[in-house]
């Protein structure tokens, strides 16, 4: 019988990993790599309240979340595609072509 | 006999993860990340949520990832790697990380806050099952959710194949 | 508890170690088979008619030199055929094979085999691009496109009979067809799953990533010895899983004709070999693909005719019953 704080533990420190690798990281690849993380650690935190509560509710939109974050992978790697076809651009510092 | 299972699939997630954050190879990162995701299913198992976990290996696992590997194959990252591949503010960020998680722990972990834990009504040997349950309120009290879900895919699909046409120069 | 866990461990066991052998001599039936489709004898100087054959086979493969190419990425190329090998071997676990003999039943055991056997595209792509040399990589991009849109079409063929069985878990789908098999309810649904499951194997007629005339050796070009044997493996594993699958969704499992009384792994075993002998007979005798013809084939023909089934069986339902 895991206890819901375990859960929210680990929703909480996956969180935080993704986070830190969304600021820390330069290449554009993993950034988008850890907002899946990011996406997965709320899937986590859903799930565990679904269950704490009864409720299917948290279930559901543990699924919405997977679907959006299939369609902003596609679309995010699209742009990083086009990218980098066109001016071979890995890292998120060098898209600056808009700085004054 | 969930405990140990829990800790073991945890201990892998959390490991796997910080890992992938810090690897400078990106194939093996996107591995990494694989890894991950198998052993989150297997938490989702231990939360009571089979449908979702076998949704996550088949959605997350074996769609968008194979997405992102064929990403990373297709454009040239071995010119990367000789890059720096940390920003310069890391150690803010690990300190600033830190102290968020143990925030968001802290207030959402207080076990006064909540009653008892009421569990899924079939666990108890009563139908429906976890399939049955979800299927049923997905089709009426979240209809609408669900259909605006597929209008957005058609949508991300649409402008995915735009965004990475390649022009061609009259 | 223990002595629980002690009958799971011997039960896994036993479904790996037969699983192993019938793989292995598989390779000698269909080298026998296709002798004869083509008027020659197979295999028969390695013992009796050539029964020895997949252990000279094995023992060959075991003892070859372990050749890494050298600008490869060593431990991706070590991983990769882990990775095709090890999703082929746990789709094991929830497959029927009697009414009481199998691994373990749980309540989304079709939905678990398809995503299972959609982790068999990462070893492919990861040994393509880890061998670093361009049919490798080539061989991976084809046979990861094809892997993953006959995937879908086979998750879309198999709605039809769930609709009908009304649950995910084998044993309730094999004991919904005590009366009637689904293959005479759903005949469309099983031509798509049959074709989709071709495909999914890496079989004939959809067989070009692999395919010796096309592209040396596809995804496993660089790949020798023990590694390469892993691959060999993977595939006729998976093509016995995915025969078990058709069985248990279309043809009635472990069930057989009431007026014999055989136990029911008899017919199960019965209706494998049936299968596998289609299988088998289809690589003799039809050509290959190409891979726009391919494409065109899935996504033109077989994604609707699937959707179309999917939608009349909904109505025929709601109307009828």
């Amino acid at each position: 019988m895991v206890p819901l704080s375990h859960y929210l533990a680990l929703g909480a420190i996956m969180f935080v990993i993704g986070a830190a690798g969304v600021l820390m990281r330069r290449n554009a690849i993993i950034i988008l790599m850890s907002i899946e993380l990011m996406l997965n650690a709320v899937n986590i935190t859903f799930v565990a309240f679904a269950r704490q509560w009864g409720d299917m509710a948290g279930q559901v939109f543990a699924i919405f979340v997977i679907t959006v974050a299939a369609a902003e992978a596609a679309v995010g790697l699209a742009i990083l595609i086009s990218l980098n076809r066109d001016r071979s651009i890995l890292n998120v510092d060098e898209v600056n072509l808009l700085k004054w | 006999m969930e405990l140990p299972f829990f800790y073991l699939f945890s201990a892998g997630i959390i490991g796997a993860s910080l890992l992938m954050v810090t690897r400078s190879n990106v194939i093996h990162a996107a591995l990494l990340l694989v890894l991950t995701f198998l052993f989150l299913s297997g938490v989702f198992v231990l939360a009571g949520a089979e449908f979702l976990a076998v949704v996550q290996i088949l959605l997350y696992a074996g769609g968008i990832m194979v997405l992102y590997l064929f990403s990373i194959m297709l454009m040239n990252v071995d010119v990367s790697v000789r890059l720096r591949q940390f920003q310069r503010q890391t150690f803010f960020v690990v300190l600033i990380t830190v102290i968020l998680a143990v925030e968001v722990w802290v207030v959402l972990a207080r076990g006064d806050a909540y009653p008892g834990y009421k569990g899924f009504a079939w666990a108890m040997g009563s139908t429906p099952g976890n399939v049955e349950a979800l299927g049923a309120i997905l089709y009426t009290k979240y209809l609408f959710p669900f259909e605006v879900a597929s209008v957005l895919l058609l949508a991300a699909m649409v402008g995915a194949i735009v965004l990475a046409k390649r022009t061609i120069d009259r | 508890m223990i002595p629980e866990l002690i009958a799971a461990f011997l039960k896994i066991a036993m479904v790996l170690g037969v699983i192993s052998l019938v793989v292995a001599y598989l390779t000698y039936l269909e080298r026998k088979i296709i002798g004869h489709i083509q008027m020659r004898l197979g295999p028969m100087r390695v013992g009796w008619h050539g029964l020895l054959q997949p252990i000279a086979d094995g023992l060959k493969l075991f003892l070859k030199e372990d050749i890494i190419p050298a600008k490869a990425d060593k431990i991706v190329f070590v991983i990769a055929p882990i990775m095709v090998l090890a999703p082929a071997f746990v789709v094991y676990s929830v497959l029927p094979f009697d009414k009481n003999f199998y691994i373990t039943q749980v309540n989304v055991g079709l939905f678990l085999v398809l995503a299972v056997s959609s982790l068999g595209v990462f070893g492919i792509v990861m040994a393509g691009w880890a061998s670093n040399s361009k049919y490798s990589l080539l061989g991976a991009f084809r046979s990861a496109a094809q892997m993953l849109s006959y995937e879908i079409f086979l998750g879309f063929s198999l709605v039809g009979p769930l609709m009908l069985a009304g649950s995910l878990n084998f044993q309730n789908i094999v004991e919904a067809q005590a009366d009637v098999w689904f293959v005479f309810y759903q005949p469309v649904a099983f031509i798509v799953f049959f074709i989709a499951a071709l495909a999914e194997t890496n079989r004939v007629p959809f067989d070009l990533p692999e395919a010796e005339t096309e592209l040396v050796a596809g995804f496993h070009t660089e790949y020798s010895g023990m590694k390469f044997a892993f691959f060999f493996l993977a595939e006729y594993a998976s093509i016995m899983a995915i025969s078990t699958v058709c069985i248990s969704v279309f043809f009635g499992g472990w069930g057989g004709i009431d007026a014999i009384p055989l136990p029911g792994i008899v017919w199960y075993l019965l209706k494998m070999a049936v299968l596998i002998f289609v299988f088998i007979w289809i690589r003799a005798t039809l050509p290959r693909y190409r891979y726009d013809q391919l494409m065109r084939v899935g996504w033109k023909f077989m994604f609707p005719l699937a959707i179309l089934n999917i939608f009349v069986t909904g109505l025929l339902k709601l109307l009828f019953i």
